[in-house]
């Protein structure tokens, strides 16, 4: 079994950490990993993205291949589009709706929204107004993952919770609540 | 053992460590700025109290990672492509003296160029060194080979180049690593003049020596673990020759080990027994390597002519840009399913200088001033500041290499140009900025030096610049006026005082320096954040 996700957004937004704690529940879960990312100067504000390769295989390629990724999870509904062509027939496109528009020529919202309902899995949230919703304006990236969560066949939702508490235990008792709460808060959010 | 989810810049760092190094000698450079980081944060390193500071730049790297090995330590060097030819001078050279503690200077290269200016391939400046060259498949084969690479550099004793790409420095995989690092390894102090005095006599009798160990060097490359040759279940079929990760793509290819014979190369100089052998089972050769046609070129000399051998000059892939799955199954007759085509909403969404970054403030000042003069050229460098090409600044004329700011500038203006205008960043101009600048007050050129200094390497993310707190003594030293070297903060209220100093200053008849100083707005906010945390704790 095998789960390749493209993560996706604007460099500053946080896709890595989403990526951290997926690969934490994954090195726990004995499955092996590879994660290509981007660092350097393609940051600063720039588009960024990571592939993410899960599987109970070894894995060859750290890049996925054009029509084979099962997720695109985007922080940024213009970057969620951008990796279109990544996407297997039945993939998901898990989004934030809510655009990032550091650029002049941002495409039309409603465009935009419209290219996105028209594809057959798409989930999108307006994590942003959910994390201000909820007193937990860094929380975005986790509530986003908590929505992705129902649709990440190798990964129970039970794995990810403990992911999330390993991850963040450095920054002590609170921190690994709110976080757990903004995953709950998500994946209640993709039910809807 | 124990495993870890590394990047192949952190496998390399931790095989380093492992294999018992003294130190570690580099200048940031993306792709591999993070085996230095990594070593830097290790628990061992500090215990040990291993060299992990910043060089001023790769060729003073490598000739102190020479001297280590001189004294008998392990050390590596570490640097992006391009520092290589940086550093090429002591790189070549150290192939004539050898070695005596093991020495890997380890380069990784930037195919596509996701943050660099060329796509040049280090494996050629293996051949023309006459170095043996490692070129790891996976992050396990990039820690495995440290060791091996280590033994291999003291046995033979000569540098060993070790070649990545920028894929496999940015990708993370489990790897599985000692429980231990070996204890620091130590041989005696060379003392062999004849061989380290490259006075042309010695040079000469050390040069034949280097190229009559070549056969036993590709002996080796033949016979390293690394190297492995598989035969298909077909008779004939086509074979493939794999650099580096070259060999994961072409393994995600369903079936490949069955349908292709399959040589797998990471150790050069290439294994010519080998490649007669896959071309004698084969009906032709694809060679996949990521970066430029290297061995597809040279493969040509080894076969017979006619032999059909296909790659990046076929055309079968790309002549230009990173290996990707695509590209390689399409050449193996596999080409992806696309079942959702490009969007058409999509924009491009290049980087920019960030919010409230001090190099934006120097470039609204100088574009300001450069309206008055309509021949005006601003020559610029390597660092965030290039990012002043783009719109809204489009402020820059030039950008070619770190420190060619002032030298283009100098030249420029010996040929007439006025105003020309140099922008580099403080530690672009530790690193080849300086010796230009002593060209310049020599010879009285007409230009302005502007050394934006952020206190920082920040386009790598942040490294302590070697210069900093001393800019103003070292253009003094090199013989710059003291009323002519100015320092500004440049924000947006002193706007009037910047402009005016450039107005100033690019009316002077001699070389000046402006030094607008503030510290980068990423390196602030990360220490504030610390700061806030070791309060709350």
């Amino acid at each position: 079994m095998k789960q390749d996700i493209i993560l996706s957004g604007v460099g500053g937004q946080g896709i890595l950490s989403i990526a951290t704690i997926i690969g934490e529940a994954a090195t726990q879960a004995g499955l092996n990993l590879k994660q290509a990312e981007v660092h350097g100067m393609s940051q600063r504000g720039g588009d960024v993205q990571s592939n993410l390769r899960l599987s109970t295989e070894p894995i060859s390629s750290d890049l996925i291949a054009v029509g084979t990724a099962d997720m695109i999870l985007s922080l940024e509904p213009m970057e969620a589009l951008r990796y279109l062509p990544y996407l297997n027939k039945d993939g998901w496109i898990i989004t934030s709706s809510a655009p990032f528009k550091n650029i002049p020529n941002y495409p039309e919202d409603e465009a935009l929204m419209a290219e996105l309902k028209a594809l057959p899995n798409v989930v999108t949230i307006d994590v942003e107004q959910l994390a201000k919703e909820h007193q937990m304006p860094k929380c975005a990236n986790v509530i986003l993952l908590g929505a992705a969560s129902r649709y990440l066949g190798v990964l129970s939702v039970e794995q990810m919770r403990e992911s999330i508490a390993r991850v963040f235990a450095s920054k002590g008792e609170a921190v690994v609540e709110m976080n757990k709460r903004a995953f709950d808060i998500g994946h209640s959010a993709a039910q809807k | 053992m124990e495993k870890k989810l590394l990047l192949g810049d952190e496998a390399i760092a931790l095989g380093a460590i492992h294999a018992g190094i003294r130190g570690v000698y580099a200048y940031p450079g993306t792709p591999s700025t993070e085996i230095t980081e990594y070593i830097q944060r290790h628990p061992v390193a500090r215990e040990r109290g291993l060299h992990c500071t910043w060089c001023t730049n790769e060729k003073t790297a490598v000739e102190a990672a020479l001297g280590a090995s001189y004294a008998g330590a392990r050390s590596i060097a570490c640097m992006k492509h391009v520092g290589l030819n940086v550093a090429a001078d002591a790189f070549v050279n150290a192939a004539i003296t050898g070695v005596n503690g093991g020495l890997i200077v380890i380069v990784a290269d930037d195919p596509s160029m996701h943050s660099s200016q060329n796509e040049q391939d280090s494996r050629f400046y293996g051949k023309f060194s006459m170095m043996p060259v490692l070129e790891p498949s996976s992050q396990q084969e990039a820690y495995d080979m440290m060791e091996y690479g280590f033994e291999l550099s003291e046995r033979e004793k000569m540098p060993v180049l070790m070649r990545i790409t920028m894929r496999l420095a940015h990708s993370r995989a489990d790897v599985s690593v000692k429980d231990e690092a070996a204890p620091i390894h130590q041989l005696p102090y060379a003392k062999d003049p004849s061989s380290w005095v490259l006075l042309p006599a010695n040079s000469r009798r050390r040069y034949a020596a280097l190229i009559e160990k070549q056969p036993e060097l590709e002996r080796l490359a033949s016979v390293s673990p690394y190297v492995s040759y598989n035969r298909a279940a077909v008779e004939k079929p086509l074979g493939v020759l794999t650099c580096g990760i070259g060999y994961n793509y072409v393994m995600e290819v369903p079936g490949a080990a069955e349908k292709f014979n399959v040589l797998k190369i990471t150790q050069y100089p290439l294994p010519e027994e080998l490649v007669r052998k896959l071309a004698a089972d084969s009906s032709a050769i694809l060679v996949v390597e990521d970066g430029q046609p290297c061995v597809e070129e040279s493969i040509k000399a080894v076969l017979s002519a006619g032999y059909e051998v296909k790659g990046r000059l076929t055309g079968d892939l790309p002549r230009t840009g990173e290996l990707t799955p695509d590209c390689v199954a399409t050449a193996l007759g596999c080409a992806p399913v696309r079942y959702f085509e490009t969007s058409q909403n999509v924009v491009a969404r290049p980087p920019a200088l960030c919010q409230g970054c001090g190099h934006r403030d120097v470039y609204t000042a100088l574009n300001e001033v450069v309206k008055e003069y309509p021949d005006a050229r601003v020559f610029a460098d390597i660092g965030c500041y290039t990012l002043g090409a783009l719109p809204p600044f489009r402020a820059i004329d030039t950008c070619v290499d770190m420190g060619a700011s002032i030298t283009m500038a100098k030249g420029a203006a010996d040929s007439g140009l006025f105003p020309a205008i140099a922008v580099i960043g403080d530690s672009t101009f530790t690193h080849s900025g300086m010796t230009g600048l002593l060209d310049a007050v020599n010879d009285k050129a007409q230009i302005t030096v502007i050394i934006s200094d952020n206190l920082t390497t920040a386009m790598t993310g942040g490294q302590d610049s070697a210069g900093t707190n001393k800019f103003e003594a070292i253009c003094l030293g090199l013989g710059v006026e003291p009323e002519h070297v100015r320092v500004v903060v440049p924000l947006p209220k002193n706007m009037e005082e910047i402009t005016r100093i450039l107005r100033e200053e690019i009316e002077y008849k001699g070389v000046s320096v402006i030094i607008p100083r503030r510290e980068c707005i990423q390196t602030l906010n990360r220490k504030l954040k610390q700061k806030k945390a070791e309060q709350k704790a």
